[in-house]
Formats: structure tokens, sequence, C-alpha cells
């Protein structure tokens, strides 16, 4: 395949042009020194409405909206569509939650989900898996950006072993020398290519198909002749619709990088306040979602047997090639700014739960800053070897795949932020039990290929079916709810064993008027500006540990 | 539920998030998670099937569900402002650092 030199000659004119500003912005009028690791990694942790909506959003529409998503509709219809009622649902489930979460973190210093309950439940043992499970869960989400850059440099034309390891030193480059801020500046730049680029597409492309109604009919006759997916859902599979929907939602915030951005908030009200504006992003979704329709009706092909490359190989079809240089740039920064996100709440994770935990506990800031780097550096390498692992073809499964991990740390992370009834032993047999059946599942699930042909025998998606319980029934089951539900069961149950037996629970690290704090109490935590020149006020976030004294 | 090293009350002043309206937030949780009641393809809009237009609907549900809660929850700019006074008052600001922290 010939390379594109116009397509390429924009796409890196935007690319470079984008990182440099971002860069630069970044390091304009920049607060205390970036060897901090809360500076590095959290910026600061006061972002206002706007950033937040930003940073939040860049976090969790990344490029597995654009590319994965439709590429899933492309080969399976309505199934692909969870991701909408995913993320309409996922805004009320948290409202309450993530609030309580941001008070206390704000309260006690906590950075990293694993902090918050080593205090709560006096648990080294339980956060340290927690931050092991947010490591390894975030492998694979990483690793479905690295395929969204890689599908937009493979349609380009880029062929061979580049693409991958091109996306790789770019977000290595990209996030080893700056934290936070300058992914939530370039998330702006984003967002602008990524609306521009929609709002062009749901314009242009359906006028230029003969309207909406050709574009579902041809979708309607496509699925129809090859015999698997369809408009609507089949009868069996609508739990798996719901449950992945509601999996996916509960799953989200347990991100380490979720939580990061979250952190980054100035106050409970800018959080709420997202929390009704975040949604916006769900709406440009649904029309990305149907991209995969227009692929089939225009007939697109991926380029050789990559699913993931339909959505730019139709803009390469549909617009003149220096807008779809335009529209891969989005795609190619869209994928950055979470990967960077989400390398920098992995590495916090390795720094404060593991490393300074357990390897060296006399770890200076600046010791920490540079491990922080590294480990941020060894996540993305696991994310390469995500992809050499799992046949990223259907790449949204690597995401599902991460999100049946990261479900297993929600009764200790969601539930411990309202109560401390379940015991700690407990929340560590739960998180065995869980992972252990959900790994089970996953293994036992086989990719279906068209006409219903078995392509491969195991770790073949996350739609666990339920006949292979026993039960007389074609419906399937995301593998991550049913896990989940293990691991509640056997939480709930050890509990009473534990409390009935009087093993000692710890001490709370935390206090119950901690988790309604408000900014201008005197108890939370006041950091300045991250855009601000101002040193850091008080004691910052870490230095001193919330749980013992 | 109170803990050992409970912060005074009159340093972290006891709130609570416990608002009638918050019942609306299960609304957009629920009715998205009802997939039988729209995995239909008529009525059509625009060439669209229900299934896909009415998800898209779902989305202005959850907007205005989680919007109308948060103008009615939020606090107010006198709350702030109350706030703010008693973080600023002499005595409490050392008081939170050692009560915050230490047990």
């Amino acid at each position: 395949m010939k390379v594109n030199t116009v397509e390429v000659t924009v796409f890196v004119i935007f690319f470079l042009g984008v990182t440099v500003l971002g860069f630069m912005a970044s390091r304009w009028r920049r607060g205390s020194s970036l060897m901090h690791l809360d500076e590095w990694g959290l910026g600061g942790r006061s972002f206002g409405s706007w950033i937040t909506w930003f940073l939040i959003g860049g976090d969790i529409y990344t490029a597995y909206t654009f590319v994965a998503v439709p590429a899933l509709v492309f080969g399976a219809g309505a199934a692909g569509f969870f991701a909408v009622p995913y993320t309409v649902v996922v805004y009320p489930l948290i409202f309450l939650v993530i609030i309580r979460l941001w008070s206390v973190s704000h309260v006690r210093g906590f950075v990293t989900p694993a902090d918050f309950v080593r205090s709560r439940f006096d648990s080294p043992t339980m956060a340290l898996l927690v931050a092991i499970t947010g490591i390894v869960a975030t492998m694979p989400y990483i690793a479905l950006q690295l395929v969204g850059i890689e599908a937009v440099l493979k349609t380009m034309g880029v062929t061979g072993e580049w693409p991958i390891i091109a996306a790789f030193v770019i977000l290595a480059v990209y996030t080893y020398n700056s934290g936070l801020r300058a992914p939530a500046l370039i998330a702006f730049v984003k967002d602008i290519l990524i609306y521009l680029t929609i709002i062009v597409a749901v314009i242009v492309i359906p006028s230029k198909l003969g309207g909406w109604d050709a574009i579902f009919g041809a979708a309607d006759a496509k699925f129809t002749e090859a015999g698997s997916g369809g408009l609507l859902l089949a009868p069996a599979g609508q739990l798996q619709y719901a449950t992945l929907a509601l999996g996916s939602a509960l799953a989200l915030f347990l991100y380490p990088h979720s939580i990061t951005g979250a952190l980054a908030a100035k106050n409970r009200d800018v959080l709420k306040r997202n929390m009704s504006a975040l949604p916006i992003y769900s709406l440009a979704l649904g029309f990305i979602a149907l991209l995969g329709f227009m692929a089939i009706a225009a007939g697109t092909t991926p380029v050789g047997t990559d699913a993931n490359t339909i959505v730019p190989r139709l803009f390469q079809d549909m617009f003149p090639s220096w807008f779809a240089g335009v529209a891969f740039a989005a795609v190619g920064i869209g994928a950055l700014v979470p990967a960077a996100i989400m390398s920098i709440a992995a590495a916090n994770l390795f720094t404060r739960n593991i490393y300074k935990e357990y390897l060296k506990k006399d770890a200076t800031p600046e010791n920490e800053a540079k491990v922080a780097k590294i480990a941020s550096l060894v996540v993305k390498l696991g994310a390469v070897a995500a992809i050499l692992l799992i046949d990223p073809q259907f790449s949204i499964d690597l995401q599902l795949i991460g999100g049946v991990i990261i479900l297993q740390t929600l009764p200790s992370v969601a539930i411990g932020l309202y109560t401390r009834w379940l015991h700690r032993g407990a929340l560590i047999a739960g998180w065995v039990v869980g992972m252990a059946s959900g790994i089970v599942m996953l293994y036992n699930v086989p990719r279906i290929g068209p006409g219903g042909v078995v392509v491969r025998p195991h770790w073949g998606g996350s739609n666990f079916s339920l006949g292979k319980l026993g039960f007389d029934t074609t419906v399937t089951i995301y593998a991550g709810f049913l896990a989940l539900l293990v691991n509640l069961v056997v939480a709930v149950v050890v509990t009473f064993v534990l409390r009935a037996m009087k093993v000692d629970d710890g001490v709370d690290g935390t206090a119950e008027t901690d988790y309604t704090a408000e900014r201008e109490d005197p108890s939370v935590r006041d950091l300045p500006d991250p855009l601000s020149n101002e040193p850091l006020a008080g004691p910052p976030p870490g230095s001193a540990p919330a749980s013992q004294h | 539920m109170s803990s050992p090293d409970a912060p005074p009350a009159a340093v972290a002043p006891r709130r609570s998030d416990r608002s009638p309206w918050n019942w609306l937030l299960i609304v957009p949780i629920v009715v998205p998670l009802l997939v039988p009641l729209y995995n239909h393809r008529d009525p059509e809009l625009f060439g669209w099937p229900f299934f896909y237009w009415v998800q898209l609907l779902f989305v202005a549900l959850g907007v205005v569900s989680t919007g109308l809660v948060y103008r009615a929850t939020r606090r107010s700019s006198a709350d702030r402002a109350a706030a703010r006074q008693a973080a600023d008052a002499p005595l409490s600001r050392p008081a939170a650092q050692d009560g915050g922290t230490d047990r």
C-alpha cells in the first residue's frame, strides 16, 4: 500500500503543533518543582470546571470511542452500541460516590485508590492488591490507545512493524517529561478536533450515502446476509448488553486514571457540575458508533483483516486527503491524552503503594518522582506486550478484559467509601475468588466468527455464556459483572465468619466527617492553582502518612 | 460510625450529602438498562430505528436528571462564605492540622 503524502503531512503538522503547544503551555507559569511526585502526577490537584471537563472527558472518551466502538458496530451491529447506555449510566451512578472520594482524599492526602484502601481498612495487603489490579487493568487500556494510533498509521500506508513501534515511542516521549498539565491542555485541542470531525462526518457522509434510511438499510442487509449481528439485539444478547453497560460504568471510575482526573478537580461542586456536563460527550459517542454503519453502507473495507482501520478507511474514502489528515490527527491525539493520564496514574500506584510501601520506605520525593517516570515507561511496555499477546482484532475486548479485572476492586474502593462493615480479610478473599472466576470465565469465552463458526476457543471476548454453568440457555452475560457478584458474595460470607470469630479488623484511618469535607474546611489540604507560581502551601499530600503517625 | 481520630466537630463540620433530589439519579441509571423495552425497530425517526434514537434520548435524560440534582443540591454562596469564615477563624487551623492526622 502506498503512503498517502498529504494525509501524513497534515497528520504530522497537527501532531507536532499540538504537542509543542501543550508542552509550552504546561511550562508557562508552572508551580514548584516538577520533581515532586504529586506535582508530576496530579498536576497540583486543582482544576476548575472547564479543565476538569476536558481532562475527564479526555480520559474517558479515548481512541477507543473513535476506533473500537464503530469497529464493533461495523462487525456486530447493535451490540456495539452498548457504549452509549454505558456512558449514560456512569455519571448518575457515581455522582454521590466520587464527591466522597474527593473529600476524603483531600483531607487525608490520598493520591491513588490504594492509598484510600490502606488507610480505610488498615490493610497494606488489600492496598497492594488494589495497586496491582489497577496497574494490570490499565495496561490493556493503554494498549487500546496504541491500537488506535496504529490503525491510523496503517491506513495512511505506514505498514509492517513500524506503526506499533512509532505509537509506543510517541507515547513514551509524550509522557516522560510532563505531568498531568500537558495532557489537560492538549485535551482541549483534541476535543475541538474530534467535534469538528464528527460534525463534518455526520453532515457529509449520510448525504453522500443517500440518507440515514439507506445507511441503516445497508447495515440490515449485511447482517441478515452474514447471519450474525443485527440492527437489533438478539433476545439472548439483551442481558449481555445491559450487564456490559452497567459493568463498564461501575468499572470506569475504579480505573486509577479516572480517579486521578477526578481528584484534580478544584472542589466538590466542580465534580458534580461535570457529572451533568460530561454526558454531552456521550451524544458524540452515539454518532461515532454509527460511523460503523456508514462504513457498511459505503462498502468500506478494512486494511487487511484489521477491523480497527474501518473508521480511518471510511474517512479516507469520504473526505479529501487534507481533511482525512485532520481527522487522523484527532484520533492520534485522542489516543495520547488518555494514554498519558493512564500511565501517570499507573506509575503513581506503583510508586506510592508498591515502591514506597514495600521496596524503599525512606524514598525522597525526588526519588519517588524518578521511579514514577520509570514505572510509567514499564507500564507502556506492558501495553505493547498486551497487544502482542491478545489479538487486537476487536480491540474493544482489551478494554472489556481490563474492566473484568478492575471491577474486583469495587468492594474495597467504592463500597469502602460508604462503610467499612466488610472485613479486610473478607475483601482479600472476595478479590481472590472474584479475580479467579473472572479469569476462568474470560478463558472460556470463544470468539465467534461470521456464520457462528468458532474462530478461537479461548479469550474471545467478555460475553460469558450462562449455558457453560449448566443453564439450559444461550443467554450471555458480561463476565466482569458475574465475577463481581461472586466477589461480593464471598466478601459478605467471609465477613460474617470473621466477625463471628472476632478477628481484628484494624483501625479506620479516616473519620466520618472526612467524606463530606468541603474545600473551605481547614482539614482539606489546600494546594495552589496548578498554573500559578506559588509554592505549595503546607505539607504535600503523601509526605505525612495518613493512616499512621 | 465514629473512629478514634475523628476531628472535633468544630474543625470539620458534620455535613450530609443526603437530599430527596438524589432519588432522581436512579432514573437515568435504571431506564437505559431495561433493554427489552427499547430493543425495537419501530417507531423510526428520520430513518433511525427506535433502538438508536431512543438511546441518544437517554443521554438527554441523563443530562437533565444529573443537572437538576446538581442545581438543587449545590451549596449556596452563603454556605460557602460561612465555611470559609469558619476556616479562617484563628484557632481552628492548627487544631485541624493536628486533629486531622494524629491519633
